[in-house]
Parts: structure tokens; sequence; C-alpha cells
């Protein structure tokens, strides 16, 4: 046993050490393997920065209050009446004189045109109140200030700002029923509500003629309250809601963006894989082939045909690991933190999001490095163990 | 008397190996008559293989004046020379120099593609090659599936496909053992007596002077002795 | 031409290395044409848009609702040849994930302007009788197995009936496809009757989503466009007008650069492809020195020489390309008929033909340095060397 192990390290020295004067044809497997691993990597990371900013939204003690049915704020009608029997349920926060911690919330699009080009994007404004730290504790005015109550301003989220240049302090943007004055940038976290513009809702709802609302978001007094909260509101006949954890229903809300990008990204990297792996078959037979009066003299020495296999898988698993390395790290530096923004076609609204190179995802993408290296480093291991020793000397 | 068919007069042959310069060939003369057989032997580094080279326009001299034929090769450019070697030289190496990937055949055809013949019309003359090397019967075999001496005549057979002015043979038998080399002799000896092949063979074998009609000693770029035979 | 042969055998030198290349090559180009049919799926809204149609809508967003009145100012302006109402039903079948567009739509006007959607004319004239009347998408009907004649659920997501309960239902009495195969993605959808859905929803009564136009001369499109918001403004629902294309075009581009990504993805793997044949094309030179010299010899000039070597590497280039669109053609139809929205994905013709300008540009790069090798070797040196 200690011999064998022996022969192996032997063996494997002796490939490892003769790499360099194979560096060409090795290079097509680092750089075939990095393309695979930087192009999956890549792609699920904008999956992941996605779900983290859908996700990373709420925290467990709180909930969003919706019309029973709809699946999303754009679609749900909540009236005054509702919003106090919601205000008066079980479980929720209170502040220090007792008035509820909730937030009834109008809840539409405008169209906000990128500079340049006169196709619009569909951006989310949330007509809301000018103290919402009860509820959301989390957001913070990062440039001007915060919108005064009735009055047609607008703060706008550092997501949406980043991504529309035209949304700039002292500007205006069309929310309804003409320009509406920009005057401060906000931050929560990095979460979605950072892709919205907020303004202040009694404004919203005379420009938009609407005296309902859209939604309600709720402090409750802790995440455990939450199911009393909810019976209570699905019980009473004077009300039809749907109560989720605010958490949920925003995962919910990017379930279907998630998978597509995570199905284009496998897709791609099966793909991509299977011709990295005939790529790196192609490596290891022709070292083998190199190899073989060297391989052949060894074993004609008297070394077992398990070291010289192990020897070559190791050679490809080491030189496909280092291919994975590159792409990993191709990817996070040119891609993390890179920010992009697409439609969100479950709520028909511009959401703006990270790459986000996760160690998850850069233990992943090296799994498959090493994965296609154990594919590509198989067969032609075992036919370097078969080869016919006297014949391969002969050759010399 | 028979036309002189090669004509060397004052050849030299020089290289630069780094700052040095090497003269392999100096100021040879030298003339082939047609249908002579010539062997050319001597040490290593002699310059029989460079002298070779002159002669079936692979490489150009130094200096002098070098005839086959009609031709001046001294003169030719190197896009020249490549034509004229399809049309006036067959070449047959040591180690046969048959492409693995094609069979007898096709390896023999390779000279022919050159030309405006129709397929059927190369094929012809393919046939009639190795009919005259004697292996017609081994035209679909690939150059593994041959003995040394079949792959030597295959490459003989290449070598005549085009009817060349003249066959050029670098240690053709070195590769083989003493009875197929004495067999390939024996063909060459055929070509140059039944078919008036004009033949320049460089060799070690002192055997194979005994198939020439005659025979050259080359020593440090220098012809040392002429001596001819029957 | 008469050196096939040559180029052929010199090919397959070494079998496997040339299948596993080739292999490579082929599934780069499945992922190519993959990627390119649905790349034109998502633009194919912009191309085969409708030249004489318009899209109005509530002028800050598509979400906003329009009076029903607007309707019939539109249809009174000179140069309007129709106007169909339209809403967004928002709702779906058992699932969410069961996903579909629903449009409440005045339906006579509608499929008068919409040529391109062909309905049975017995089955048009039941919708225009059966006030909870529903027609639907070919592609729907055979992925959830409706048959004319059933009776379709649909829970409500924005609207819900004047009773408060979410659970619609319609019957079915049309199926429709499209007069190309290829448009199908693009009218995957459900219709019925405008006019029950107004008195049967709770609330938004009296009001529409958006106006589908049809005018009597292209040439006059901007001349209306400009004419219907000019209808509007200063009122309290003012419009945003554009054509069709422009408004499909505003959609695709809300994806996002798709192009861009596909067009990034694509050279990724035409990069890291480009290592791999290289590879193979400069060790297979490398090892047919000798026999490269042969031939110099034979007299072939150093052009042919270089010839051939390209020559070999088109023919690998061209015929693994070539494998990789024939599989996409294969496998294209059996994936539009599963992925919803993409039952139009299929190869063009300018799909192929990229693909071949590209073969033909991987053959280029990655077979003329060895060719460039093989043209310049000396005879002589590389007998020598043997």
């Amino acid at each position: 046993m200690a011999n064998t192990l022996n022969q192996i390290v032997a063996v494997t020295a002796l490939n490892l050490r003769s790499i360099p004067s194979r560096l060409g044809t090795s290079m097509v497997i680092v750089i075939g393997i990095a393309g695979v691993v930087g192009v999956l990597v890549a792609l699920l990371s904008m999956g992941a920065g996605f779900e983290a900013t859908l996700g990373g939204t709420g925290t467990p003690a709180r909930t969003i209050v919706l019309r029973g049915g709809s699946t999303d704020e754009l679609g749900s009608v909540i009236t005054r009446e509702q919003a106090q029997v919601v205000a008066d349920a079980p479980g929720v926060a209170r502040d220090a004189e007792g008035k509820a911690y909730t937030l009834p919330e109008l809840y539409l699009l405008t169209d906000v045109a990128k500079p340049g080009s006169t196709s619009p994007n569909n951006v989310v404004v949330r007509g809301t109140y000018a103290d919402v730290s009860g509820v959301r504790p989390e957001f913070r005015i990062i440039g001007g200030r915060m919108f005064q109550p009735g009055v047609r301003e607008v703060v706008v989220g550092a997501g949406a700002a980043a991504q529309f240049e035209t949304l700039k302090l002292g500007g205006t943007v069309d929310v309804r029923d003409g320009p509406w004055t920009i005057v401060g940038l906000f931050e929560t976290n990095g979460d979605v509500h950072e892709s919205e513009l907020w303004v202040d809702v009694e404004a919203l709802q005379t420009a938009s003629r609407r005296q309902a609302y859209n939604s309600i978001t709720v402090q409750l007094e802790n995440a455990d309250a939450f199911q009393g909260f909810k019976d209570a509101l699905t019980t009473d006949p004077r009300l039809v809601v749907s109560v989720q954890r605010e958490p949920d229903y925003y995962a919910s809300r990017s379930e279907q963006l998630h998978l597509l990008i995570r199905i284009l990204g496998y897709t791609v990297a099966v793909i991509m894989g299977i011709g990295a792996v005939f790529g790196a078959l192609n490596v290891m037979y022709a070292a083998v082939a190199t190899r073989t009066v060297e391989i052949a003299t060894l074993r004609a020495l008297g070394f077992g045909s398990l070291p010289v296999v192990v020897s070559v898988m190791i050679e490809a698993l080491a030189l496909s690991f280092a291919g994975g390395c590159v792409g990993a790290l191709g990817a996070y530096l040119f891609f993390n933190g890179h920010t992009v923004n697409t439609l969100n076609f479950q709520t028909f609204s511009q959401v703006a999001f990270d790459f986000r190179v996760t160690p998850e995802l850069i233990k992943q993408g090296l799994s498959w490095a090493l994965g296609m290296g154990l594919l590509g480093g198989l067969f032609p291991a075992v036919r370097a163990a078969r080869l016919p020793i006297i014949d391969a000397l002969r050759a010399q | 008397m028979s036309e002189t068919t090669v004509s060397l007069k004052g050849i030299t042959k020089s290289y630069t190996r780094g700052k040095q310069s090497v003269e392999v060939l100096q100021s040879l003369d030298l003339d082939i008559a047609k249908g002579d057989f010539l062997a050319l032997m001597g040490p290593s580094g002699s310059g029989k293989t460079t002298l070779l080279n002159l002669i079936g326009g692979l490489d150009t001299p130094s200096s002098g004046e070098l005839r086959v034929g009609d031709a001046r090769l001294d003169q030719m450019s190197a896009g020249q020379l490549t034509k004229w070697r399809a049309n006036h030289v067959g070449f047959v190496f040591q180690f046969y120099n048959l492409l693995p990937v094609l069979n007898a055949e096709r390896n023999v055809e390779l000279p022919l593609l050159l030309t405006s013949l129709s397929a059927t019309e190369r094929m012809r003359r393919v046939h009639i090659a190795l009919g005259v090397v004697g292996l017609a019967d081994r035209a679909k075999h690939k150059p593994g599936e041959l003995s040394g001496g079949q792959a030597q005549r295959v490459a003989i057979a290449r070598a005549l496909v085009a009817d060349p002015t003249l066959l050029v043979c670098d240690e053709p038998t070195g590769d083989l053992d003493r009875k197929t080399a004495d067999e390939i002799l024996g063909l060459l000896q055929i070509l140059n007596r039944e078919h008036g092949k004009t033949i320049v063979m460089v060799t070690h074998d002192p055997k194979a002077a005994e198939f020439a009609t005659h025979t050259l000693h080359l020593d440090k770029g220098r012809l040392v002795e002429q001596a001819t035979l029957a | 031409m008469k050196y096939l042969p040559l180029v052929w055998a010199a090919l397959w030198r070494r079998r496997p290395r040339t299948i596993f290349t080739m292999l490579s090559i082929t599934v780069a180009f499945l992922l190519y044409a993959l990627l390119s049919g649905v790349n034109a799926a998502f633009n194919a809204g912009v191309e085969i848009a409708g030249a004489d149609r318009l899209v109005a809508t509530g002028r800050y967003s598509l979400t906003q609702v329009l009076p029903f009145g607007h309707l019939q100012q539109v249809r009174s302006l000179a140069g309007v040849h129709s106007v169909a109402g339209q809403s967004w039903f928002g709702g779906y079948y058992q699932k969410e994930s069961n996903f579909f567009p629903q449009f409440p739509t005045e339906i006579e006007p509608y499929l008068a302007m919409y040529p391109e959607i062909v309905l049975p004319a017995d089955q048009k004239e039941a919708i225009l009788n059966t006030r909870t009347g529903a027609i639907i998408a070919k592609t729907l009907a055979d992925r959830f197995g409706f048959k004319v004649g059933d009776r379709i659920p649909i829970i409500a997501g924005i609207w819900p009936l004047a009773d408060g309960s979410n659970n619609w239902e319609f019957d079915l009495v049309g199926i429709f496809d499209t007069k190309n195969p290829k448009e199908r993605s693009l009218y995957e959808m459900m219709l019925f009757r405008h006019d029950y859905f107004d008195e049967a929803r709770q609330f938004g009564k009296g009001t529409i989503g958006w106006m589908v136009v049809k005018v009597d001369d292209p040439a006059q499109n901007e001349v209306i466009v400009d004419q219907i918001d000019a209808l509007f403004a200063n009122s309290p629902n003012e419009t945003r007008t554009q054509t069709e294309k422009a408004f499909n075009q505003s959609f695709i581009k809300q994806m996002g650069d798709i192009g861009l990504i596909m067009s990034s993805i694509i050279g990724a793997v035409f990069f890291t492809l480009l290592f791999l044949t290289g590879n193979t094309m400069m060790q297979s030179v490398r090892e047919r020195v000798p026999e490269l010299a042969v031939l110099k010899t034979l007299g072939y000039s150093d052009r042919a020489v270089l010839a051939l070597v390209l020559a070999e590497s088109l023919a690998l280039c061209l015929l693994a390309a070539l494998a990789g669109i024939g599989l996409a053609a294969l496998l294209l139809p059996g994936i539009a008929a599963k992925l919803p929205g993409f039952s139009g994905l299929s190869l063009s013709p300018a799909t192929v033909l990229g693909a071949m300008g590209l073969a033909v540009l991987l053959a280029l790069i990655v077979g003329l340095p060895p060719a460039l090798r093989a043209m310049r070797l000396q005879i002589v040196d590389a007998l020598a060397a043997h």
C-alpha cells in the first residue's frame, strides 16, 4: 500500500513537472475550462444578485397585506375602511402613543426614459409617508431631503438613480398629472425598494384620482405574532385579504425571473461544458501519446498501472482546477458588483440588482471544473495504463 | 556519345551556423550523362546529401553553374525550382516518406495531382508505375500495412510516375535488411538499364556501388575519385 | 476537386482527435443557433408589427386606465380606420405559474384589424353571439388541453367579480392560429368580450386599458399619432400614442440588452473554442512536417501547401458547424413546443448564413498560423531533422 502510494507520488510528480514543456497544450484545458466556469458563474451570479435583492427585502416580523386573490401590489386594492381594520388587528406593533405601525400605500408604475432613448421603462412609484421609520427602519436619506407631506415631490431609490441618469436631484420626473420634483435620494439596505420612486401618498391619490390604497405593510410586535395576525384578518368577514411575510412575498415575485436566469445559466454552461470535456479529452489523449515511451519505460521498470492512471487523472484535475480558478476569478473581477436592471415580468416593473459572485457559486464553479477534468482525464488515463509496453518501447 | 544530363561547374555551397560560415562543397565540377546510374559515396559530413539536394533542385548553390537538362538551376527562384522539380525529378528517401494517411496508389498519385491530367488518366499511370515496381496487388494498402521493402517500392513508383528526367535517391537502402536492399538496388538497376532512367544515388553501402554504372567519392566537400564501371 | 482525398485523409490522421475537436465545434454552433433563435424570438415583435396599427395608452404608463369615451373620440378622427379597446386582465389558470395573457377586447374591430389571426368564420360568429365567450390561441389550447365547448375558469389577479369573488368563467367558443406559424409566440393569448368584462367586474367600470388603432394610410402614422394625443392633451386622461412597432420595441428594450447578453455568451464560447481548435490544427501540422516537406519535394509550391492546410481547417470547421446547425434544426421545434412564449422559435436562414460565416472565420483564424508555418518550411531542414 505504502509502495503504491510512493509510486503514485513519484509518477505524478514526474507528470506535473513535465507540464511546462507541454505548456501550450496544457493551456488549452485551462482556458477551455476557465471559459465554461466563467460563463456559468457570471450567469448564476446574476441570479444570485437578483435573489438577494428581492429576497433581502423585508424582515420576518413585517407583513404585507393585499386584496385576497391579488398576486402582487399592482393589481391589489385596499380601501380606507379595510386599512383601519388591519391597523386594529392583534399583533401589530405600536408606538408610544398607541398608533399602529402600518403603511397603507399606493403603488403604481410610471414610464421613465433612459437618456438617448425614447422607449420608456416601467418604474415603481410608491405613495407612502414622510416618516416610515416605524415600519422600515432601514430607510435612509443619502442625498437631498425627504419629500414634504401633500407636496408633489419625489425621493429616488439608489438603484433607480444608478440606472436612470435622468433621475437627478433637482430634476423632475413625470409621475401622474405632470412632472414632480426630485428632492432626495434614499437607500434601504440594497433591497428592491431601491429601484422605486417614493412620493407622498395623499399627493399621489389626488394626482391619480384614487381614494383607495394598493397594499398595507405592517410591522408586527415580533415574528411569532404573524400567525395570530393572519388568522384574525382572514377570518374577518369585512375583508378578503392575503397576508404574507414580506420576505416571502418578495421572494415569490422573483421566482420566475430567477428561474429563467438559472435555466439560461445552466443550459449554456452544460452545453459549453460538453465542448470543454471534448477539448480536455483531446489534450489528455495527446499528452498520453507524447509520453508513450516514458510511461512504457516506467511500467517496464515495475511501476504498476494504478500509479499511471492516478497520475494522469491528477494532471487532468490539476489543470482543470487551475482553469476553474481562472474562470471564477475572471467572473468575480469582471462582474461582481456590476449593476444591471431588467423587467421583472411578474411585477411588470423594472428592478435593479447587482451581479453577486458568492463563495457558494465559486465552489460550484470549481466543482464543475473538477467534474469536467475527471471526465476528460478518465479515458486517456485508462488508455495510458493499457499501453502494450513492448510496442511502445520499440517505437523508439 | 550520350548527352550530358547534369552538369556542375565550380559549385560551392556554404551554410552559416551562427557566426561561422561552413563550406560544405568546394568548387565542384561534375558531369553526369544520360542513362548513368551514379553512386555517390563518402563519410558522414562529406557533403554528399548536400550535393544530392542541389542536383535535385531542393537547394541552390552559393556559387557556380548547375545545369540539369536544359535548365539552369542556379538561376532559378524557389518558385521556379518547385515547378521544375514537379516535372523533372523523382525523389526516393531513406525513410520512404510516404504519407501514412494515404494508401499506396494515392501516394503514388500525389505528383500527378499537380498536372492537368484527368482522374482516369492519373490512375492509369499510377497502376503502370506500381506494375513496374511489382506492387500492383498492393495498391489499396496503407504504408502501415506494408513491409519496408514494399514501402520503398511504392516510394520508387511515386518517383517514377511523372516520368522525370532524373531519379534522385538518398540512402534508399539505409533502412532495409541485406536481402531487401539487394532487391531494391536490383529494381533501380532495371529502371536504369531497361527503362533508361538516369539515377543519382547517395549511399553508404559498398555493395550498392556494384549495381551502379559509376561511383564517386566525396570527402570534405571535394570529389576524391571518379571510377567508371561497366 | 482532385485534392479532396488528400485533404480528407489528412483530417482523419488521428481519428479521436478530429472527432473530439469536431464535437466541440458542433456543440458551439448548436449553442449559437439556439441563442440566435431566442434572440430572434425576442425581436420578432418588432419585425412583424403591423405597419398600419397604432397603440394608445395612458400618458404615464401602460398600466393606467382610460375612459371608454376616448374610443369614440378617436374613431371620429379623419384617417382612422377603426379602433379596438382592450384591457389587461392579469389572471391565471389554476396556478400562478400557468401564466398567459388574457385581454378583454372589443372583438369585432380587433379581429378585423389583425388579419394575422386566423379564426374560422363560425367560431367568430359564436363569440360575437356569446357574451361569456372566449377565444384562445392554438398553442395554449394544446398546452392545457382545451377544446371548443369547454368552460374555462380563470382566477382574477386584479379584477374581482361584482360579488367579490375571483373566479371568472368563460365559454371557449373558438381556437385561433396565426397565418405565419413563426408569429405564434406573439399571439399566445386568450381574448374575451370587453362588454361582459365591464358588466361583471366590481370596480373600474367604464374604463379600458388601451386602444389599438388602425389607420387608413400608414404614411400618415405620425400625423395620426400626434392628433390622437392632441385630442386628450391637458385633459385628466392624457394619452401617449405610438406605432405598434415602437410599442413592441419598448417592451424588448425593457428586458435589458438581451442581444448584448447573447452576443457576450457566444463570444465567450467561440473564444474558448478558438484555443481548442487552434491547438488541434497546430498539433496536426507539427506532426506532419516531414510529409509536408515531401510534398514540397514533389513539386507542391509553398502556396499549394498553405492552401492544403487551410482547406483542412475549413473542412473541419464547416463540417462540424453544419452538424451543429443540423442538430439545432432537429431540436428547436421540440424546444419551441415546450417553452411558453417561444412557440415561434426556429432556425432562420440568417442564422444559418451567420453560422457558416463564423465557421469560415474560425477556420481561417485557426488554420492560418499552422498554414503559414507549413508554407515556410525549408525542405532541406525539415528532411534533415527527420
